[in-house]
């Protein structure tokens, strides 16, 4: 897989750290991929949204990776709940489902953003870089394996 | 069944598959199919309902599955891995997730149910469907079912105005 300069946090220098929620196990691993090709930490998992949110206040990641179509408790519910909990929280929809209504629906109710499946590790690592703003910071090259 | 409902998940299974296989692939056959469907291997069932209704079958034989499943994975998976019949859940979830998106902004609404999976060790399941289009998709790494039967609601105003 391409290896992407690493983007870390811009107040310590510490990896990114990722909450993943998808019900597919396999999409989950798959994400995680992606996310340590970005120099990322996974730090959670969780395969519905009631977990989810427990999750988010346990661990705090930086960023969540959130599905819409899952069981128990649908994505964009489980984003609003942290969001309205932690306004400050970084909730990314990550789904195949990606009509208009549902991406309207999303970052109506606290998503920062939205990302189709498949997932392009080009496309997410953009959204990441955006979503973090001033938080985050693109190492260079020389600092990527220290 | 009216094309305009099927197009978006060819070209859905198209654009996921070849993205994912980071290989082309093209339809080896097409076919109209009135009896009760056997599964082949791993299949991934989808249900749809609202403004149009039915199901949608992604079915790969054990060989393909893992093939495919290796190659989405970034790494050698076995037949009997669990990740295998996931990935096909996953598959699945993406070609059918990326038409609804399509057939969604068009004005049809509906709900995506979650996937069913479906082996053929389970014995010879079927399902009642009495009208299904089965796609072979021939992908470098073995070929790929897609069987779909779908309708439009009965009362929906979207069939009026598909002229169904």
């Amino acid at each position: 897989m391409e290896q992407f300069a690493p983007v870390k946090r811009s107040k310590d220098g510490q990896p990114v750290q990722y909450l993943i929620v998808d019900d597919s196990v396999f999409a989950r691993k798959n994400l995680g991929r992606i996310i340590e090709s970005f120099g990322g930490q996974v730090v959670g998992e969780a395969g519905d949204g009631l977990t989810a949110i427990s999750e988010y206040d346990r661990l705090k990641p930086d960023i969540v990776l959130m599905d819409i179509t899952m069981p128990q408790m649908e994505g964009i519910e489980a984003a609003e709940k942290i969001v309205q909990k932690t306004p400050e929280a970084r909730v990314v929809m990550v789904s195949s489902v990606g009509y208009q209504e549902n991406i309207v629906a999303a970052l109506q109710r606290g998503a920062r953003h939205f990302v189709q499946k498949p997932v392009k590790p080009e496309v997410l690592y953009e959204v990441i870089k955006y979503v973090l703003g001033e938080d985050g910071v693109v190492a260079n090259a020389a600092s990527a394996g220290a | 069944m009216k094309m305009e409902l099927i197009q978006p998940f060819i070209n859905a299974a198209d654009a996921v598959l070849s993205q994912g296989l980071q290989s082309p692939m093209s339809i080896e056959n097409l076919s109209m199919e009135e009896e009760a469907y056997r599964f082949k291997g791993v299949a991934a069932m989808i249900e749809l309902s609202g403004d149009i209704e039915g199901r949608i079958i992604f079915d790969l034989a054990p060989k393909t599955a893992a093939r495919v499943a290796s190659h989405f994975a970034g790494t050698q998976l076995p037949e009997t891995d669990e990740l295998v019949r996931e990935a096909v859940c996953e598959l699945a979830n993406q070609v059918i997730g990326n038409a609804v998106a399509v057939l969604n902004d068009q004005g049809f609404k509906f709900r995506v149910h979650p996937p069913a999976l479906h082996t053929s060790e389970q014995g010879p399941k079927s399902t009642e469907d009495t009208e299904a289009l089965v796609l072979c998709f021939d992908t470098a790494d073995g070929s790929v079912y897609m069987n779909i039967a779908l309708r439009y609601h009965v009362s929906s105003s979207m069939a009026a105005r598909a002229g169904a």
